[in-house]
């Protein structure tokens, strides 16, 4: 028994060595994570999000909200050549798969961006987040994104664990109409209201904030505007 | 000569030049007057006919240009670049003002036969007529039944952007007096039915031609449906030559394989990608075995093109190059085209060994690095294996080795990719 045993040890040894060379990815097996690696050579490894803070984090975000930008990069709506590209040939119910899989990743978040801006440009995004400007109409962020701005299962994103520079971005193409969503696009008409000042306070804010946790499972409140993305489930009895 | 009589005969020459190409202008006309389907009951037609006019519409592929992107089907508005300005396909619902809702079964006919718009103007050939023209007319009648059963979606398309003179009614007589010959397939008797009822799909509907044959400076194919290859204006893909041994050509291979092919996108002899991707997620996965069958019999049948290839020697010490490009082998695409480049059966197309990797032609190998792609989801391949995106990775220079060294390692003989190749098409990745 002793010989036989220290042999087959020794062969799976062997086998794990040819298998895994130093350095290498894992070996080849037949699951999702596999089918996807065209997405994850940008947004990292389990779609944590690249270092170079452009390519944003999708592990863990609600799996609508990653379906419905799917559809809207293929279709039209959102424009990143890249990712119109790749998804050109796919169709829904894939896309529904890989939006699934990757809301299902919980990936730990990393430590939030320390803010440079000045005390008073910090405290007027907090405000914009937390209590909105009802003078301007703007809602608070809160009021759709939840409180802990980590989103609202299964269709609104979180805030939090975003690079600045991709809140900026995203919120400027929003105002500009670069992004759009299903109609009726409220995100469209909050951005819009929001100044280029505004906008920089709010990323900034939010870059700073540390992220933890999953999106909330419902809203506390009706939505203050109708959006044509947003699930009936997660729109928390606004109709 | 008297400058008068000069004049004169010029003018003579100019009377004779417009008068011919007006002739071949309306080259097989009358056949629209007579029509199998009356044309006043083209709004009650049987199931069966508006089935098969479905099936006749994917098999020309009409939904890939007559749709906007994230649009209605068939709605139109899809601006086609192309080098002379954009073309925007038309509108194919039956609504009466912006689609074809005032159109007859013979005004259908004569845009697909002829080249014509229902108010007779000449109609530019992205619309593939010269490809369209071989359909039969029971054949047009059931994609008209088709179109009409579908709802109406009212949607005006964009004037096309065509500079001078592309934008004259009379250039396109002349391009049309050169290059287009009306006239439905005529089956070729010595050859079997499957043949036959194959050349008719991949002349006709098929239109595969459009992409693969080069065009002249005038954006004709050169050759009749000579299927030789070349580079997709605009998009800058190259189609591969379906004639050539050392490209696309199927003669060698298995039916099932080409059929697989068309059918799901993937095979055992390799995936598609890039606009072919397109091609078989909108049109070829749907058709029928028998149909894609017919298409591989002609194929396999076109004349093999093999060229002479260089004797044996033996391999060359590694360049710079080539050691470069291993490393970034080895750290980019090892992990999934394996170490001697062998792929992964029914997930990664093996590299070694590939024709689409040691093509002249290195442009697709330089968009697939860039952009990455996915096959098509189709019926029999529903979740296919994608390939990231390098072009925010790697520099151009870092490209031109990689490929440099993947299309000579393992056996592989294919020339050098320079930066410059790379450059030319990095432009392609517009964010």
């Amino acid at each position: 028994m002793k010989p036989f045993r220290w042999f087959s040890f020794a062969v799976a040894a062997l086998g794990s060595a040819l298998a895994l060379p130093v350095g290498a990815a894992p070996p080849f097996e037949d699951s999702i994570a596999q089918r996807v690696l065209a997405c994850t050579g940008c947004h990292g490894p389990q779609g944590r999000a690249a270092p170079d803070g452009y390519y944003p984090r999708i592990a863990g975000k609600p799996p609508i909200y990653l379906y419905n930008q799917l559809l809207n990069f293929r279709d039209g709506r959102r424009r990143y050549g890249l990712m119109t590209g790749l998804l050109t040939p796919l169709a829904d119910a894939y896309l529904r798969e890989i939006a699934t899989h990757f809301a299902g990743l919980e990936v730990a978040y990393p430590p939030p961006q320390p803010a440079k801006e000045n005390a008073a440009v910090i405290e007027q995004g907090r405000l914009l987040v937390v209590q909105g400007d009802p003078a301007r109409r703007i809602p608070a962020c809160v009021q759709c994104h939840g409180d802990a701005m980590m989103g609202v299962a299964p269709s609104i994103p979180g805030l939090l664990g975003l690079p600045r520079d991709y809140l900026n971005a995203q919120l400027g193409a929003w105002k500009t109409g670069i992004r759009r969503a299903q109609a009726p696009d409220c995100m469209n008409e909050v951005a819009k209201a929001l100044t280029p000042q505004d906008i920089s306070a709010v990323s900034a804010w939010l870059a700073a904030q540390p992220a933890s946790g999953k999106p909330a499972t419902s809203l506390p409140r009706p939505l203050p505007l109708d959006c044509g993305g947003v699930t009936p489930s997660a729109a928390g009895g606004s109709k | 000569m008297t400058a008068r009589r000069v004049i004169a005969l010029l003018l003579g020459a100019l009377f004779i030049a417009a008068a011919v190409v007006v002739a071949l202008n309306v080259r097989d006309e009358a056949e629209g007057l007579e029509s199998p389907v009356a044309d006043s009951i083209a709004t009650r037609t049987p199931a069966d006919l508006i089935a098969r006019g479905e099936y006749l519409a994917r098999a020309g592929d009409c939904i890939a240009c007559h749709t906007a992107r994230g649009g209605v089907p068939y709605a139109g508005g899809r601006g086609i670049e192309t080098p002379f300005g954009t073309v925007y396909a038309p509108n194919l619902t039956p609504d009466s003002q912006t689609g074809l809702g005032q159109w007859s079964a013979s005004d259908f006919w004569r845009a697909l036969h002829n080249g014509r718009s229902r108010d007779g103007r000449l109609l530019y050939p992205v619309f593939p007529y010269p490809n369209y023209t071989r359909v039969v007319r029971a054949d047009s009648d059931a994609m008209y039944a088709y179109l009409r059963s579908l709802p109406p979606v009212v949607q005006a398309s964009p004037p096309h952007t065509l500079g001078f003179p592309f934008n004259l009614q009379a250039s396109l007589a002349i391009w049309r007096a050169l290059y287009f010959k009306p006239g439905v397939y005529t089956a070729d008797p010595a050859r079997p039915a499957e043949w036959n009822r194959g050349a008719y799909l991949v002349e006709g509907l098929g239109h595969c031609n459009a992409c693969h044959s080069s065009r002249n400076a005038l954006g004709a194919p050169v050759g009749p449906l000579d299927l030789a290859g070349g580079l997709i204006p605009v998009q800058n893909w190259y189609a591969p030559s379906l004639t050539g041994g050392d490209e696309s050509g199927v003669a060698d291979w298995e039916t099932h394989d080409v059929v697989a092919m068309l059918k799901t996108g993937v095979s055992a002899r390799g995936a598609v990608l890039g606009p072919m991707s397109e091609v078989v997620l909108n049109s070829t996965q749907y058709l029928s075995d028998a149909d894609l069958a017919a298409m591989t019999a002609y194929l396999k049948a076109l004349q093999v093109v093999r060229p002479a290839r260089p004797a044996a020697s033996p391999p060359a010490a590694r360049t710079d190059a080539q050691a470069r490009g291993a490393r970034l082998y080895e750290t980019h695409c090892v992990a999934c085209h394996g170490e001697r480049g062998e792929g992964v059966r029914g997930a990664y197309p093996a590299l070694a060994g590939s024709r689409a990797v040691t093509m002249a032609s290195s442009a697709n190998l330089v968009h697939v690095v860039l952009q990455g792609g996915f096959p098509p989801t189709t019926a029999g391949n529903p979740r296919p294996f994608g390939m990231p995106p390098f072009a925010t990775m790697l520099s151009d220079a870092e490209v031109a080795d990689l490929l440099t060294y993947v299309r000579s390692a393992w056996g592989n003989r294919g020339a050098p990719v320079s930066t410059l190749d790379v450059s030319r098409f990095r432009s392609d990745v517009r964010p």
